[in-house]
């Protein structure tokens, strides 16, 4: 406990809130505008490692290219999955939809199953990832920093998008009020299309520092931080862009500080933990700390 | 049933679970006198999962809410009534860590699968008192975060369940007999839970949750009543699964069964009982062939690496074309009935097309 507030701690909770932060955030702007819990996320994930894997072992190129690649997949696999399988069922039902969305992640993950492997394949990572740096007396993974960097340079970017450009404002006030904005004239095809890619360019984003972590990508490697996508969101409220964001960073926040305080007989429940709060949240404060459009999702 | 639903919808109403139930019984007893051992297999596994598609339905299909904690009831269930249907000798082995009370303990199966379904409900009845208000996305999330818990309490609390290893050593009490018997019998609850009052209550609140609490009906707790009845049904479908298979870990109550739950309710519709035993009938035989398919190129090496996952590419497939095709399933949420006009009230609305969107 001595150690709790140090640099290292606040660096690494951060880093991992970055990480979070980026991740929500590519759930919750699909959620804004369709309302769609995309179980499906999870599986970009998977796939722009299945690409890092794939391209670092079999060609010659820089790794920053291939890491290009790798985004550029998961965002034409994210708009892909909108126009073959959410756009048909998207007029019909919500049920619907989200069971497709999870029709689609089984899809993806056993396609990776029988096409590739259902062992863990490794990936090459850059020299940067392993390096460590001294900073003010302790050291950090450089991989920390770069996650925390890149987060803020994407979020900072989105901010600007969806402030200054036309499709940003579109995008902002669909997720507001969607029938009205399609009234006003904004084509609902293009603004759920580019929602479905910048949620996979998140998604390919997020994979390089997940799988920066751990240096290898299975088929079921998405299922971790779909279910961190869920708490985040849950955490900072499912309307608005800004709540995904503070439940990312306070996700990894609290996440690490259960690591430090949980007795280690517990640490195995870690997960169960983090969802009991989901659940208390749901019920006391169902819009999260950053309250958007109005919910009305509760009876009684 | 109410007795003056009776006299208004005529006997021809109520032939619906006759009428399932009887091709499923001409099946079990055919497949009995002259099947294959794995025809046999395939009719036993058919029977076990039309009771985990039934209890999925109670809920699901009666509220409009969409449930993927259904199998980690199932899971409770199998865990629970195992450890009540083991002889003392077989939990030494193992499960060397049980708690000392639990050890001596040794029921027959019957008690069993109803002990470790009424824990499933118990534990069912706790974890969904709080969330039964909650609609739309908060209650998907929240009943996937139920799922989650469950896991990996399962998965952790080594004790009780040996952990993420696989729990060997379950007597093969289940067999096509006492399957069929259930299965068959939960038909029979399932369509008359959905033709009670509560049931009756609950298809209101999901048409229309604001006007079926202007007239009184108490949202939160018909929610919760249905719940509980389907997770006491999924927990004793799990102990009968349990008692089949003999052997398993906490991963066979997990997403890839959630999927197939979902997909057998959703192809076959789950706005009826009908369409859950109709797709409960087809996803499993689909199933259960690929998967024999599957199995033997693999054993034989037809192809040159391993085959894996093709089944559930192929019913993943499958279950999407259906959901763009005729996103209320094959019956669309009626039920079969002797005769053929349809007496089916023309505002019942399927589960799966309320809450139209405005997009």
């Amino acid at each position: 406990m001595t150690n709790l507030f140090t640099l290292d701690f606040f660096i690494n909770a951060l880093s991992l809130g970055s990480l979070y932060a980026l991740i929500a955030l590519g759930l919750v702007i699909v959620y804004g505008i369709l309302k769609l819990v995309n179980f499906a996320y999870g599986e970009l994930i998977m796939l722009a490692g299945y690409v890092l894997y794939l391209l670092t072992n079999g060609t010659a190129f820089p790794w920053l290219v291939v890491a290009a690649i790798a985004v550029i997949a998961a965002m034409g696999t994210s708009y892909l999955t909108e126009l073959v399988a959410f756009r048909p069922v998207r007029e019909k039902s919500l049920t619907a939809m989200l069971i497709t969305s999870f029709a689609v992640s089984t899809l993806l993950q056993n396609g990776a199953l029988l096409i590739i492997s259902p062992r863990a394949r490794a990936v090459e990572l850059p020299e940067a990832f392993s390096q460590i740096v001294h900073l003010g007396g302790v050291d950090i993974p450089m991989r920390n920093i770069l996650t925390i960097l890149t987060s803020l340079l994407l979020l900072v970017g989105l901010s600007l998008l969806l402030k200054y450009t036309v499709l940003g404002i579109a995008l902002r006030a669909a997720s507001e009020n969607f029938r009205m904005t399609r009234m006003l004239g904004v084509p609902a095809n293009l603004i759920i299309s580019t929602a479905f890619a910048i949620s996979g360019i998140l998604a390919g984003v997020v994979s390089l520092f997940w799988i920066g972590r751990t240096g290898s990508v299975t088929p079921t490697i998405g299922g971790a931080p779909l279910l961190i996508a869920f708490v985040a969101t849950v955490i900072g409220g499912m309307r608005s862009l800004t709540g995904a964001v503070v439940g990312g960073y306070v996700y990894g926040l609290l996440f690490s500080l259960i690591g430090i305080m949980l007795p280690q007989s517990l640490l195995d429940y870690r997960e169960a933990f983090m969802f009991l709060i989901v659940i208390i949240i749901l019920l006391y404060r169902p819009e999260g700390l950053i309250r958007g459009g109005s919910t009305g999702e509760r009876v009684g | 049933m109410k007795v003056s639903n009776l006299l208004t919808n005529g006997l021809s109403n109520n032939t619906t679970p006759l009428l399932l139930a009887a091709p499923l019984l001409i099946l079990a007893v055919l497949t009995s006198l002259f099947g294959s051992t794995l025809l046999v297999r395939i009719v036993t596994v058919l029977f076990i999962n039309l009771i985990l598609v039934l209890s999925l339905q109670i809920f699901m299909g009666n509220s409009g809410i969409l449930s993927f904690a259904h199998v980690g009831f199932m899971g409770i269930g199998a865990y629970a009534s195992v450890l009540f249907s083991m002889t003392p000798q077989a939990k030494a082995a193992t499960l060397p860590d049980l708690y000392a009370f639990l050890r001596p303990i040794h029921l027959p199966f019957l008690i069993s699968l109803l002990v470790g379904a009424l824990i499933a409900s118990l534990i069912a009845a706790v974890l969904s008192f709080p969330l039964m208000r909650l609609s739309d996305a908060a209650a998907v999330i929240t009943i996937f975060a139920m799922l989650v818990i469950i896991n990996v309490v399962l998965v952790h609390w080594s004790a009780v369940t040996n952990g993420p290893r696989t729990l060997f050593g379950v007597d093969n009490y289940t067999n096509l007999g006492n399957s069929a018997v259930f299965g068959l019998l939960t038909i029979f609850i399932a369509y008359a839970f959905k033709e009670s009052s509560l049931g009756l209550k609950l298809r209101a609140s999901r048409d229309d949750r604001y006007a079926a609490s202007s007239i009184g009906i108490d949202i939160i707790r018909v929610r919760w009543l249905a719940f509980i009845l389907s997770a006491f049904i999924a927990g004793f479908g799990g102990g009968l699964f349990a008692h089949f298979i003999t052997s398993f870990s906490p991963y066979a109550f997990y997403l890839t069964e959630t999927f197939s739950m979902l997909a057998m309710l959703v192809v076959g519709g789950p706005g009826g009982v009908s369409g859950a035993v109709i797709g409960t009938v087809v996803v499993t035989l689909v199933r259960e062939g690929l998967r024999y398919i599957e199995n033997s190129a693999n054993i034989n090496q037809t192809f040159p690496f391993p085959v894996v996952g093709f089944t559930e590419v192929f019913l993943a497939t499958a279950l999407i074309l259906i959901l763009i095709l005729r996103p209320s399933g094959i019956l669309g949420g009626r039920e079969v009935r002797w005769n053929r006009k349809p007496v089916e009230l023309p505002d019942e609305k399927p589960a799966s097309s309320i809450q139209p969107k405005g997009a």
